[in-house]
């Protein structure tokens, strides 16, 4: 929780002006191990703190923002193509994720860096949907037979594919959740709340409380804690822009969660997202939550624990070995939460003797 | 302080703990390692070299052994930045050549205040030549050959495009030589001029470095103007030859060397074509180090 970027994030109108030089080089160097530079730099410029930067950090800001910039050029011109390879067959899709604030304009693009694009397509049409995408050049990258079953039987995408040109990643989902997951939100009942796109009939972006809860969804079945405070960051500004709507707001988002049988996602969600960057949620919240929601005491101090750990910036200035025990707890958890023992061990042992050779 | 004036004991002891601040152009590199021979290598090719302040530091910078076995059975060094690493391990007699590399990678990623351009740049009374190449063009022999004969040196590796000024931003390093080319700058260069042992068997072949000047170093600040663009091509079977080149062409070489332009966008277009006007544009085909350097010295002086 010492963290000067988690400080920084939380509120960086109150802590830039009391950072020391050696604190605003700690904050650099954490930002950007956690791919978070950028959306530092964002930040930055937003509350105009540029003049609280030491000197010779400035351009580190301007190099991230450049790069971001030509990250999100590049998002949006592949966003196009898969647009146009799958319009041209009919096939309506949803972009998930960092693309989805891209073309919605929700403020977590700002500042963010974009690795693979994700997509959402109905089961019915995935078929469909990657025979047009192989005929515009995109690839499968996984061609070992084991991996290409362990996808297409078990997980809730298409393996990752890749362009053959422009090397950029897209991975094709037909759920939120791998279909062996305990959770099973109904995929039908998220495509009822879709938005379409203006100008781009057959592109659509989830619903914002979707988008909130698929997030929250990500954050504690993905076994990537790497991205972990990126990830909680997205969720951030997610929960802070929807707290900006009227009515209900809190309790529509709750009855949501529990028709998509995701309030216990969100219930870490919030409390993560509260505990580590302050984001205005009701406190009364996950206290309302029903039991269904809320873990047992036990596992929900394992998590905080854990989770709070593995969050933190990479190997600056924190006990790694700690860090990295944390990280390894998580990631077998991530997978124990997306499939049942009888298949997740077979799985693991599989991957770790490849590994070894 | 310069470098040299730390002992090369206690240069050990502070590599092995919060590192050494070194200032590399315009930047700061915090460098921390305990494997053998770094001290050494650093105060041979790094000696002119000023410290700075801990609180001014760029890139921080780490060589280590990627295991505890790995220090003992064929050693080897891993490369990492602000503990992210970018690269896989190497053989620890390349560690230094891999922490020559690796702050390559982090100018190239990290400092887009500058159009970054593969090329070596040297200057003589005022003008600066940049030398784009791919590798094998004989571009580092070139350079590590007029700036043994007094040229300074700018960049052996990577031209610095401020994007306001459009002028050269100095990173004089060690010369990186490559196989032959080593014995070649040898017999060339003045006795003065310190090249260190070759390390063999690297992915570019045997690889040595040669020291940059210290007049150049003593020069970091102070940035060029860029006056000539020429493509060195290194022939055994030809005599030299200056062939003026199109501005059209020289500019698609240009961005194809660059290594940030798809992030600077339309800035590098700008940066790009305000250089074309005002810098001359040839290749050069050269055999021996004695015609190319008497032939850049008529252009310069002309």
């Amino acid at each position: 929780m010492k963290s000067c970027l988690v400080r920084f994030l939380r509120d960086p109108q109150h802590s830039a002006p009391r950072l020391s030089p050696g604190e605003w080089q700690m904050l650099v160097r954490q930002a950007r191990r956690s791919n978070l530079l950028s959306r530092m730099a964002h930040l930055v410029e937003t509350f105009d703190l540029l003049s609280f930067v030491p000197e010779h950090l400035q351009s580190h800001l301007l190099s991230a923002q450049l790069v971001s910039l030509s990250n999100l050029r590049s998002v949006k011109w592949e966003i196009l193509q898969i647009y146009t390879a799958l319009s041209e067959v009919g096939i309506p899709f949803a972009l998930l994720k960092g693309a989805a604030y891209v073309m919605s304009e929700r403020d977590a693009f700002q500042g963010r860096l974009f690795g693979d694009i994700d997509i959402l397509v109905r089961n019915e049409q995935l078929k469909e949907a990657e025979k047009a995408l192989i005929k515009h050049g995109w690839f499968c990258t996984k061609i070992d037979p084991y991996d290409q079953k362990y996808y297409r039987t078990w997980m809730h995408e298409l393996p990752p594919l890749k362009h053959l040109k422009r090397q950029t990643d897209l991975d094709v989902h037909h759920t939120i959740l791998p279909p062996t997951a305990d959770a099973k939100p109904d995929i039908n009942k998220i495509w009822e709340q879709v938005i379409e796109l203006k100008d781009y009939p057959g592109m659509y972006v989830l619903s914002l409380q979707d988008m909130i809860l698929h997030s929250a969804a990500h954050l504690f079945h993905e076994g990537d804690f790497e991205q972990g405070l990126r990830d909680v960051v997205d969720l951030d500004a997610l929960l802070r822009e929807y707290s900006l709507e009227s009515g209900d707001a809190w309790a529509d988002l709750l009855t949501r969660a529990k028709t998509l049988h995701l309030s216990r996602s969100l219930y870490y969600g919030l409390r993560y997202a509260r505990m580590l960057l302050k984001t205005p949620v009701p406190g009364e919240l996950t206290g309302n939550m029903s039991a269904e929601a809320e873990p047992l005491y036990c596992s929900r101090y394992l998590m905080d624990k854990m989770l709070l750990k593995a969050m933190m910036p990479n190997c600056i200035g924190q006990r790694t070995r700690l860090l990295g025990l944390a990280r390894f707890i998580l990631f077998i958890r991530s997978h124990y939460l997306r499939m049942p023992m009888q298949l997740l061990i077979p799985h693991l042992l599989r991957k770790a003797i490849k590994q070894e050779n | 302080m310069l470098l040299s004036s730390i002992p090369l004991r206690k240069l050990k002891q502070q590599l092995a703990g919060d590192g050494i601040n070194l200032k590399i152009g315009p930047f700061v590199v915090n460098l921390s390692s305990s494997l053998p021979n770094v001290a050494e290598n650093l105060s041979g090719l790094y000696g002119a070299y000023t410290l700075e302040d801990i609180h001014r530091v760029d890139f921080h910078i780490a060589l280590q052994s990627p295991s505890l076995i790995r220090r003992w059975i064929r050693p080897q060094a891993t490369f990492s930045f602000d503990g992210y690493l970018p690269f896989k391990p190497l053989p620890q007699t390349q560690s230094f050549a891999m922490f020559e590399w690796g702050l390559n990678w982090c100018v190239a990623n990290n400092a887009h205040q500058y159009l970054v351009i593969h090329s070596a740049v040297v200057e003589k009374n005022g003008k600066a030549i940049i030398f784009p190449g791919t590798p094998g063009s004989g571009k580092s022999t070139l350079c590590a050959g007029l700036v043994s004969q007094g040229w300074r040196l700018l960049s052996d590796e990577m031209a610095l495009l401020s994007t306001e000024t459009g002028l050269i931003t100095p990173i004089p390093r060690p010369i990186s030589l490559k196989n032959e080319s080593i014995d070649i700058v040898r017999s060339f260069a003045n006795d003065d001029i310190f090249v260190g042992k070759p390390v063999h068997d690297t992915a570019k072949g045997s690889v040595a470095h040669m020291c940059a000047p210290m007049s150049s170093v003593a020069r970091s600040d102070e940035p060029a103007v860029p006056a000539a663009i020429i493509f060195p091509k290194y022939r055994k079977d030809t005599s030299i030859e200056l062939l003026p080149l199109s501005k059209g062409r020289t500019f698609l070489e240009l961005a194809e060397n660059s290594f940030n332009y798809h992030i600077l966008g339309s800035t590098a277009f700008s940066v790009l074509t305000a250089l074309l006007d005002q810098c001359e544009c040839f290749r050069l085909n050269y055999q021996n180090l004695d015609d190319a350097y008497a032939t850049l010295g008529n252009l310069i002086d002309a």
